[in-house]
């Protein structure tokens, strides 16, 4: 069975084993459900909650729906990425990926984009809630919506993939993966605030939006490029 | 150098692995305590001991997963920092069975097969299906197999890139009898094919006929070590009795 190694597949190395673990990812998630759902359940509890609790007769307090959007969110992903790597650790079918001979970085970008598909999944249910729950007029400007609401995800999820990736074999992975993320994405979620409150005046000043959105790419590929150099050495013994 | 037409021109060759003064510690336990050996091409080189004996350490290191403390591996004239290709040549069936539970059995052979660029994962994941004996469910998920399937499933995961290396931690467990001997006539056929096989366990009635040489580990120092083993279980109560420093082969 040693004998002649099959031909390599054709296409490059690095973006075929991309869209190998983000299909798995996907059809994994597909088939059970479990993370788009329970993000889903708890990010929409969150805001229900928070809108019974501040919204008086159909009057938000300002800047409100930004904020509760982008704590919905945090926790989300939170959730989110412990169980995308808990189900890699409970059959160590992560140490599988890690045996194969493919980039390791690669590896990172294919979970990445599943984690943030599946937390777009849930952005595209809990805009028109948040909309709809604290009248918020967040499709005015669906573009700047939609940069603003991309660049943050990728921001939480790129750290994110790294220190859950990290974390996976620590006894205390529940509690460190927050302990660690939250303090490295407060820029990210203070760019999501004001961009995001920005959109919601009568009167969007674009070139405060802009600022943030800038920031906010700044950040996503600084820490794509670190997680990408450091991902190796990270998930070496 | 001439390569076989579907050979890849990156393939690395190699025909034995030595392990040279390895150990390993995680904090201030040592799990393993300079341990040597040579394994050959068309071998099948036994680890056994106890739970605890650092077999799965042992595993992990030649496996390229943990890094020695001190010593090293050499696969043929290369090492462990040799990376990807070296990852390519070799096939580790686990305790745990690197299995994705929530795919059908197809699918995760399919998947290894495209991560270890196997030129069509589509047939690669038949012929393993067929040797696996589980064409008829080939469509159904991982997650309703009974653990002997699984295993099944796991074994031909492994070995879907054809591996130079094949590294085995206890494949017996949870097998029945069929399913046992179902193992061991393809690992004969592994050795027959000139693959590199090391198996860490502590089956010794499964593992006596099959092994060409035994490395007995104790404590996470390797306590004997054993050209073709005859009476295996006489030789291990033997090796496992003897006061430590007495051991030594």
């Amino acid at each position: 069975m040693t004998g002649p190694l099959p031909a390599p597949a054709p296409g490059s190395g690095f973006a075929r084993s991309v869209w190998l673990v983000l299909r798995k990812d996907l059809t994994v998630e597909v088939r059970s459900g479990e993370i788009a759902y329970t993000t889903l359940f708890f990010a929409a509890s969150c805001v229900l909650i928070f809108a019974f609790a501040l919204v008086k007769e159909g009057r938000a307090p300002e800047g409100g729906a930004a904020g509760i959007l982008w704590i919905a969110i945090l926790f989300a992903t939170t959730l989110a990425l412990g169980r995308g790597f808990e189900r890699e650790r409970q059959s160590e079918t992560l140490r599988a990926l890690l045996l194969a001979p493919v980039p390791r970085p690669a590896i990172y970008v294919g979970k990445l984009l599943g984690i943030v598909a599946l937390l777009v999944a849930t952005e595209v249910v809990l805009l028109p809630l948040v909309a709809f729950l604290f009248t918020a007029r967040l499709f005015a400007h669906p573009l700047w919506l939609a940069g603003i609401v991309l660049t943050c995800t990728v921001g939480l999820a790129s750290v994110g993939t790294l220190f859950a990736a990290m974390l996976v074999r620590a006894r205390s992975r529940d509690m460190l993966l927050p302990v660690l993320l939250y303090p490295v994405v407060v820029p990210v979620i203070i760019a999501g605030v004001q961009g995001t409150a920005a959109l919601l005046q009568p009167t969007v000043d674009t070139a405060v939006v802009r600022f943030w959105l800038l920031l906010l790419v700044t950040f996503d590929v600084v820490f794509v490029v670190l997680a990408l150099w450091t991902f190796e050495a990270v998930m070496s013994d | 150098m001439s390569h076989s037409p579907h050979q890849s021109p990156a393939a690395l060759e190699f025909t034995s692995v030595a392990v040279e003064e390895v150990s390993r510690a995680f904090g201030r336990r040592r799990a393993l305590s300079r341990v040597s050996f040579r394994a050959v091409q068309g071998e099948i080189l036994g680890v056994l001991g106890p739970n605890g004996a650092g077999k799965s350490t042992l595993i992990g290191i030649l496996a390229t997963l943990l890094r020695p403390t001190s010593g090293r591996v050499r696969y043929g004239d290369a090492t462990e920092s040799t990376g990807a290709t070296l990852r390519a040549r070799i096939g580790v069936l686990g305790h745990d069975l690197f299995l994705y539970p929530e795919l059908t059995a197809r699918e995760n052979l399919e998947f290894f097969a495209g991560l270890h660029a196997v030129g069509d994962p589509a047939a690669a994941a038949n012929d393993a299906l067929r040797r696996a004996g589980l064409d008829a469910r080939a469509d159904d998920p991982v997650s309703s197999f009974s653990r002997g399937m699984r295993q099944r499933v796991a074994l031909e995961r492994a070995l879907i890139h054809r591996p130079r290396l094949v590294l085995l931690d206890e494949p017996f467990t949870g097998l029945d009898d069929a399913s046992a001997a179902a193992l061991v006539a393809r690992l004969r056929e592994l050795r027959a094919s000139g693959a590199i096989v090391i198996v860490a366990t502590h089956d010794l009635e499964l593992a006596e006929p099959l092994l060409n040489h035994a490395l007995f580990l104790r404590d996470g120092r390797p306590a004997a070590s054993i050209p073709a083993p005859d009476r295996l279980r006489a030789v291990y109560q033997d090796v496992m009795t003897r006061p430590l420093d007495e051991t030594r082969p």
